[in-house]
């Protein structure tokens, strides 16, 4: 293979990774406070996405024509709406259930995605179809031999890399990000330290759901369509990337992300049957790490297992 | 319990006349036309339910049920039978009875896997369509004969379920579920570009066919016309009591009780000397076993396969009856699934908001009620022997 060609598919597994990365450290995040798995993480980032375009279409409206302040607003809306959608499901879905079987949460975030998915797909006009996604973001492009470096790509790859970046400070240098750790680590020490628990979960649901509507802004920017399936679609790929990982750690998410779209990226390019099998391909990947791994390549802190 | 008749084995009566009541009301419900009359008989049965419920008549109605099961279980094959007698020429309302039954049998089969063994199952309704496709291509292409058909369905939904048996058995929780949701995903999204299965467009297949008599052709006896849906009821009936009694005595057996034990504690349960794989393993085989077979003949009275009749959406349906119905209780399931079949069926408005309203409904069940409408009685070790 030439060397541009390659550059294209990598930079295309680049931009999948980092979406799959944004979404398991959700999941990893969950795990770690409150030891549960939020199905409905998945569906929290469609219906961020759809909030991005629903803000989009009302500033259009307004006659608001700058890409760049569209854009902010979008994510500033998304992200705040959906960290608040996240603390909501949290406090009345998530803790009231924490005594009960672990089938219980299973089931009851399983449920609430569909609520969330049905309801973007009755209540968003025309919500069953796919929605086109403006390209706000500058559509330059340089050519490389080969290889087509799109700018919007680049701005991209660089946000994501800064929210990364900047989780990873908010969890490692400051206050909350100890409170958060401690929390994960234990619960009742912590208490005894003094930190609020449930309000540390509640931020740690926000900040996850929050992380979960970027990516979804990231999908729509990337893809030019959004459509109310792709958050299951990503949910349960995100949710095997924060396996292959090892659940409750923050970088095992994000070398699972990566991990993962790369697998996706080879198994593209050199099955025969190469495109139209993508998405099968992505979830026998998906089942067959799970036989082969069930607790991750790195091992989670505690085993489940017996 | 203060009731100081609870030691004495309950009479007939309660359970005739409840099986009695609900046959009443279902033909009334089937064959109301008008919405609004429609509307006004759901209220009545809700009002009903709920009433019944506050005078405390459900728990004499489940004793009689528990004491004289097989008489009742006779008498509700009776009541079947009455019920499409009467809407004999009615092709649609027999066609929902069908759905009901049939649909009976698949989450019978989940619930072999879900409320026995406790194997978490979120594909059903792809091994569901695996049985479909199954007869589909069968009946195109080859000329098995279409009784044969059925438990061939059954098998290949074993077979492709046994390749999702490593991950299901190294992992659970949480982990297993991620597992089968994926294959619910996998499944749709492979008949979507697998042109062979007819992609998005789906399979036309041939009605059922038992020695020259064809299901697809109406009856003419004695100057009156029988839908050609009777027939596959009779089928349907006859297999969903099959089902049922096979996994009633699975419950009661030696076998039931090791599923009982695997699902409550898996460690306690090897530490007695159970094989823990074996049983998870022959819990997922027979439930995908009845799934499949279901399916089969599932898409021989629709005539037709396609990849948007099994989604993860149709498989959470199929989780929702069995927690609406009571995780365990084989009753409640057939109850379950009337209700969760035919309402939306029936109240056309609200067709469109199943999905949502029945995601809803059981988030509901979970906070509220977590054992189900009809929760699973505690077992009977011996005859007339009641905790």
């Amino acid at each position: 293979m030439d060397l541009g060609l390659f550059a294209q598919y990598t930079m295309n597994g680049l931009m999948l990774g980092m979406m799959y990365a944004l979404v398991a450290v959700g999941f990893t995040l969950f795990f770690g406070v409150l030891d549960v798995i939020k199905f409905s993480h998945g569906d929290v980032l469609t219906v961020g996405s759809f909030t991005a375009l629903a803000t989009f279409v009302g500033l259009s409206a307004l006659g608001l024509h700058s890409n760049w302040l569209a854009l902010l607003a979008m994510l500033v809306v998304a992200t705040l709406a959906m960290a608040f959608l996240g603390m909501l499901i949290a406090r009345y879905l998530v803790m009231p259930l924490r005594s009960a079987p672990p089938l219980n949460t299973l089931l009851i975030t399983l449920m609430l995605g569909t609520v969330l998915r049905e309801c973007v797909r009755l209540f968003y006009p025309q919500g069953a179809n796919p929605k086109p996604f403006p390209a706000l973001l500058p559509r330059a492009s340089v050519d490389i031999g080969e290889f087509n470096l799109r700018l919007d790509n680049v701005l991209m790859l660089s946000a994501g890399v800064l929210v990364i970046v900047g989780l990873q400070y908010l969890l490692n240098r400051t206050k909350l990000g100890l409170a958060i750790r401690a929390v994960a680590q234990d619960e009742e020490t912590a208490r005894t330290m003094g930190i609020n628990f449930t309000g540390i979960v509640l931020i740690t649901f926000a900040l996850g759901s929050g992380l979960a509507a970027f990516a979804g802004v990231m999908n729509g920017l990337y893809y030019n369509e959004i459509n109310f399936g792709i958050g299951l679609y990503l949910g349960v790929i995100g949710f095997a990337a924060a396996i292959i990982g090892g659940l409750g750690s923050i970088y095992g998410a994000i070398l699972g992300g990566f991990l993962f779209a790369g697998l996706q990226t080879v198994g593209t390019v050199l099955l025969p049957f190469a495109s139209a099998y993508k998405d099968v391909f992505a979830f026998a990947v998906v089942i067959a790490i799970m036989a082969w791994r069930p607790t991750g390549l790195i091992r989670e802190k505690i085993s489940e297992r017996v | 319990m203060t009731d100081s008749n609870s030691k004495m084995p309950a009479g007939m009566a309660p359970g005739l006349i409840a099986l009695g009541l609900a046959t009443a009301y279902l033909v009334a419900l089937l064959g109301a036309e008008k919405q609004a009359v429609i509307i006004s008989l759901l209220v009545l049965g809700i009002g009903a339910v709920v009433g019944a419920a506050w005078l405390g008549l459900f728990d004499r109605v489940s004793r009689s049920f528990a004491d004289h099961e097989d008489a009742l279980g006779g008498s509700a094959i009776v009541a079947a039978l009455a019920l499409a007698a009467y809407f004999h020429e009615d092709h649609f309302v027999l066609l929902l009875v069908v759905t009901v039954l049939l649909t009976s049998v698949a989450t019978l089969g989940l619930n072999v896997q879900f409320g026995y063994a406790g194997v978490l199952n979120f594909a059903g309704a792809s091994f569901f369509g695996v049985g479909a496709y199954t007869s589909a291509v069968l009946n195109a292409y080859t000329s098995v004969p279409h009784l044969i058909v059925l438990p061939i369905g059954g098998v290949i939904a074993a077979l492709i379920g046994s390749m999702l048996l490593l991950p299901v058995l190294r992992t659970r929780g949480h982990y297993a579920a991620v597992v089968t949701i994926a294959f619910a995903l996998l499944f749709k999204t492979f008949l979507e570009v697998n042109d062979v299965l007819g992609g998005p467009q789906g399979m036309q297949v041939k009605g059922m066919n038992i020695l020259g008599w064809s299901f697809n052709d109406n009856i003419e006896a004695g100057g009156i016309t029988i839908s050609f849906y009777m027939g596959y009821f009779l089928l349907s009936l006859a297999l969903l009591i099959a089902a049922f009694v096979l996994v009633r005595r699975l419950e009661r057996s030696w076998i039931g009780l090791n599923l009982d034990a695997l699902r409550l504690d898996e460690t306690a349960a090897s530490c007695f000397g159970l094989d823990i794989t074996r049983w998870k393993i022959t819990a997922f085989l027979i439930g995908n076993f009845l799934i499949g077979i279901a399916g089969a003949l599932f898409g021989m009275v629709g005539g037709f396969v396609g990849p948007n009749n099994y989604t993860f959406a149709d498989s959470l349906i199929l989780v929702s009856i069995l927690l609406l119905g009571g995780i365990g209780n084989p009753w409640g399931l057939v109850v379950a699934t009337f209700i969760v079949v035919v309402v939306p069926e029936k109240l056309q408005t609200i067709q469109e908001y199943r999905f949502l309203l029945y995601a809803l409904m059981v988030i509901g069940v979970l906070l509220f009620r977590p054992e189900g409408l009809l929760p699973r009685p505690v077992r009977r070790y011996f005859p007339r022997w009641r905790p």
